[in-house]
């Protein structure tokens, strides 16, 4: 296990340096020059070849990825266009709360999806299971943002129950928790009944029900722990398309995460903050994608030695 | 009738059948039989006959849908156990009558220690707590001959081989002191030196319990080793009921004799091994007559005409064929008569 | 039955290994290896059975595979009518192959669920090129009726069929090629015992019919006793022992062979016998014991046993074992 573990931290550096290449090239696709921009409007030809001089932006692109590369080992991830405060300080003040939205939306997918699939479970082709199953389909469905802009205009504009805005208390996290988790939920809620429904097929639960244990023990206690094995994994793979939608919720819920940095820097051109913001998403995508691997080959190990 | 003989299971008629889309298949059609106190009943037969249809449906565990116990009766300690309601069924079940399956691989929950799998039988039905459970846990895999059982206990199934996990279930089966363990084919998924160890282990905790015991196997090599008394089942019915030795010095249904002669046998030597002409009939078609009768050496139109019922000999064993009657007399004279 | 004077060998086993890495856990730790067939060797004769009993576990089927290159060995030699079968390019074994057939255990998993039996029978024939395109349809015919089938399985496919009569068709595929040899591999375990008797009866004709010879692997001894003219038991990838059948039934010599024997449920009754029955379980085929691998539950056991491996040695005419103690344990 501890080699396990050992081999995909090494395996995570060439991820990581790749990471970086990827972000750092893409954003060369990005139009605009950033000289020009910096130089501001109406800058002479000579205030721009010089900025471009002074930012090393001539020198051959490979040079500059390298130095730019250690640059982000040392911790410095650009300073921002717009404020000239470095990017990485920035991260830093928003990262927290994105992980806050992130934690409370991934709850959101756990709790209800795993509620839902276990209610569709037990009652296969009910009228139970097949109505769950809609509203799980209409949640994968159904656009994030509209869903989110919905659920505003009734919550707090038309019923005023819930704050439009901001995030200063756990009413303000409500609405944009629920946007974000839903769509993973349905996904989650999708996956448990079909585990579910092939755990409880099982020899072994067929044993549980002759030792005369209660269903309720049988469901909880003896089937779940199985079916939700597979269950983990969709939940970790979820965690990034979650990181994608923070752009999204945050921008329509004015909450000021790492998210709505990278959107409103596209907007103004700061293309630092771009580049560091998405470096920053990017880094937390591949440590969350190393736990679940971890926590997965540790539920598998069981069942592969079976 | 002594106390130690008296019968503690007794299956009166019973009939599970399964309605589905392709039509009613009638998998158990009007069975038979009692279980006294420390007996062993073996219930043979080859694949689709019945068999484990016959023990699910005594414990209750047919899927329903599309499972139904169509009729019959199941008395055990004066309760129909077909009537019961489903909590006082669970009060049975793992308790007083227990039941082992077929498949050790697959029949322990692959996540939990298997210590715990036996203790929260006894916390269940015994009331014990938690600790006095784990103990006595550990004591049921002692008695099953699991070395190291402190050890054990805390291991999943996936650490012990396919013998100990059949242990296990075992010790998990007969933790709370049933009356009577059915046990399904506990040993066909088993090497036979491991088959072996095991047929001896129920056989000495039987005598050390004194529990009566079910065994269904197609395996007639397990029969005479391990059985008192022996069903032998065809297309969801008993045809021959009687003690092992009789069955097998003296098969009296044309089934039981092709049954035996296509046994390659290890003490004997033959050229050619007997075989039975046709198959099996499906269950969701079934003959209005002896459902053996066409595949029978000795068939006669009265065969097929009507279903024998199984009727007791004079020498105490019960067979469902028209041989053994009056009426075959009769008809073989009618038929000799007109010739 | 082959007499002793026409005996020529078809195939010569030599020293035949397999092992398969299994995979560690870290690089620190040697790679584990599971020895499943660990040094064997033995002839088979042309026209005979030779059956290979043991329990699961044992090599038995990977013995099998082996000789087909269905798993390439990892050491050793098989000799098929003198020729280094190991040693051929892909292009040389194919058309060997057409000699070699087997026939596999599991009736259903064993046919493409999706080929009608014209089609699975057709193909046969045509990678093996035995049989010109105009003539097949008459062989095929022909096929059906060595393996009791009739003419309407052509157009079906092997849902439609039972478990014994899928194991025909699979016969049938066997036989399409004009093999030499036939590799059975549990081919009847998974049938009821009715059914059983049928195909081993079949088998046997079939034998007879074509000059076949049979290497039959199981691990039921019963139906090894009634289809083998020899049987050679395997313990945890070696040899315990090789004999005629009737020698082998009679006097087993190897404490396995005999516990093995006493371990089977007869369906009898009346027959009194002794019972040795094993204690504890089938060691690892990963870390098998030292000296000779039987000896952690051998219940005639020495220091001996436990350091140094017997080698296969003949004890009287024809029936070879290895147990250093064969001698004094069959009186």
């Amino acid at each position: 296990m501890m080699m396990f573990i050992f081999r995909r931290l090494i395996q995570t550096i060439p991820v990581v340096i790749g990471v970086t290449f990827v972000v750092f090239f893409i954003m060369q696709l990005v139009p605009g020059d950033p000289a020009v921009l910096l130089a501001g409007e109406g800058a002479s030809k000579e205030t721009v070849n010089a900025i471009r001089e002074q930012l090393g932006l001539n020198r051959p692109l490979l040079v500059q990825y390298f130095d730019y590369l250690l640059n982000v080992f040392q911790g410095d991830f650009g300073t921002s266009l717009k404020n000239s405060q470095p990017v990485l300080d920035e991260i830093m003040v928003r990262l927290p709360i994105t992980m806050e939205l992130a934690f409370f939306s991934i709850i959101i997918t756990i709790v209800l999806g795993m509620a839902a699939g276990i209610i569709s479970a037990v009652k296969p082709y009910s009228l139970t299971d097949t109505s769950v199953m809609l509203v799980a389909l209409l949640g994968i469905s159904l656009p994030s943002f509209w869903f989110g802009l919905m659920m505003m205009y009734f919550f707090s504009v038309k019923l005023q129950i819930l704050p439009v805005a901001g995030w200063d208390s756990i009413l303000h996290v409500i609405l944009p928790a629920l946007t974000l988790g839903a769509g993973g939920a349905a996904i989650v809620a999708r996956m448990t009944r079909s585990s579910m429904l092939e755990v409880i097929r099982q020899d072994y639960i067929r044993t549980a029900r002759a030792k005369g244990l209660r269903e309720h023990v049988i469901i909880y206690k003896h089937a779940l722990r199985n079916a939700l094995i597979p269950v983990i994994t969709v939940v970790g793979l979820q965690f990034g398309a979650l990181l994608g939608g923070t752009v999204l919720v945050e921008s329509i819920f004015a909450i000021n995460g790492l998210g709505r940095m990278i959107v409103d820097a596209i907007r103004m051109r700061d293309l630092p903050v771009v580049q560091g913001g998405v470096l920053a998403a990017s880094l937390i995508f591949v440590i969350v994608n190393l736990f679940v691997d971890v926590f997965y080959r540790f539920f598998n190990k069981r069942i592969e030695l079976n | 009738m002594s106390e130690k003989n008296s019968p503690i299971l007794e299956v009166k008629g019973l009939k599970t059948h399964f309605f589905t889309k392709h039509g009613v298949s009638k998998a158990v059609d009007g069975i038979d039989f009692t279980l006294r106190k420390g007996e062993t009943l073996g219930i043979v037969g080859e694949s689709g006959c019945g068999k484990s249809i016959t023990s699910l449906s005594i414990l209750r565990l047919i899927p329903s849908p599309p499972g139904k116990i169509a009729g019959g009766q199941v008395l055990y300690k004066g309760k129909d156990l077909v009537t019961l309601s489903e909590d006082e069924m669970r009060k049975i079940r793992g308790n007083e009558i227990s039941m082992i399956f077929q498949e050790p691989m697959t029949s322990l929950n692959p996540v939990i220690p298997v210590g715990e799998q036996i203790a929260e039988a006894l916390r269940l039905h015994q009331g014990m707590r938690k600790k006095e459970a784990w103990i006595k846990a550990v004591e049921m895999l002692r008695l099953v001959g699991i070395p190291s059982p402190e050890k054990r206990a805390k291991q999943e199934p996936f650490q012990l081989s396919g013998g100990m996990r059949q242990r296990v279930m075992i010790a998990m089966a007969l933790a709370c002191t049933p009356e009577v363990l059915i046990a399904d084919e506990p040993t066909t998924a088993l090497d036979v030196t491991i088959q072996a160890q095991i047929l001896e282990l129920i056989k000495d905790l039987q005598k050390k319990i004194g529990m009566g015991v079910i065994m269904i196997t197609h395996d007639l090599g397990v029969v005479s080793e391990t059985c008192d008394k022996v069903a032998v089942m065809y297309a969801g019915n008993i045809i021959e009921h009687a003690p092992t030795e009789k069955i097998f010095t003296n098969p009296k249904h044309p089934y039981t004799q092709g049954l035996l002669n296509s046994l390659p046998k290890i003490h004997e030597d033959q050229e050619e091994l007997q075989t039975i002409e046709g198959s099996v009939p499906s269950p969701y078609n079934l003959p209005a007559g002896c459902r053996f009768a066409s595949r029978c050496p000795h068939q006669k139109p009265l065969c097929h005409l009507q279903k024998p019922d199984l009727i007791e000999q004079n020498d105490g064993v019960k067979v469902r064929c028209w041989m053994y009657t009056d009426e075959w007399t009769k008809h073989t004279e009618k038929e000799g008569a007109v010739k | 039955m082959v007499t002793a004077a026409e005996k020529k060998v078809l195939l010569k086993v030599e020293h035949l290994k397999q092992y398969f890495p299994v995979k560690s856990d870290s690089i620190f730790k040697p790679k584990a290896v599971v020895k499943a067939v660990d040094d064997i060797s033995f002839h088979l004769y042309e026209g005979e059975t030779l059956s290979i009993v043991g329990e699961s576990g044992c090599g038995k089927s990977t013995t099998g595979r082996a000789i087909l290159r269905l798993d390439e060995p990892t050491d050793g030699n098989v000799l098929y009518s003198g020729k280094d079968i190991l040693s051929l390019n892909n292009k040389e074994m194919r058309k060997l192959r057409g000699d070699l057939q087997v026939i596999f255990q599991d009736p259903f998993a064993s046919l493409n669920p999706r080929q009608t039996v014209k089609h699975i029978l057709n193909e046969a024939m045509a990678i093996q090129n035995v049989v010109e395109k105009p003539k097949r349809m008459e062989r095929m015919l022909e096929l059906l009726g060595y393996v009791g089938l009739p003419q309407e399985a052509l157009d079906r496919y092997p849902h439609e069929f039972s478990g014994g009569q899928r194991q025909r068709i699979g016969i049938a595929r066997a036989l399409a090629v004009d093999p030499k040899l036939i590799i059975c591999d549990e081919a009847v375990s998974a049938l009821d015992v009715s059914i059983q008797a049928q195909i081993l009866n079949l088998l046997k004709k079939l034998q007879n019919q074509f000059q076949l010879t049979f290497l039959f692997i199981s691990h039921d001894l019963s139906v090894v006793k009634h289809i083998s003219d020899r049987v050679m038991v395997m313990y945890l990838g070696k040899i315990v022992e090789i004999a005629d059948k009737k020698n082998l039934f009679d006097s087993p010599l190897h404490p396995y062979t005999k516990a093995l024997l006493s371990s089977i449920p007869v369906p009898n009754p009346v027959l009194k016998r002794e019972r040795v029955i094993l204690k504890g379980d089938v060691p690892s085929p990963i870390n098998p014991p030292s000296g000779c691998r039987f000896h952690t539950r051998c219940p005639f056991a020495t220091e001996k046993c436990k350091s140094e491996e017997p080698a296969l040695r003949e004890l009287t005419e024809n029936h070879f074992v290895s147990c250093h103690f064969a001698e004094q344990l069959s009186q």
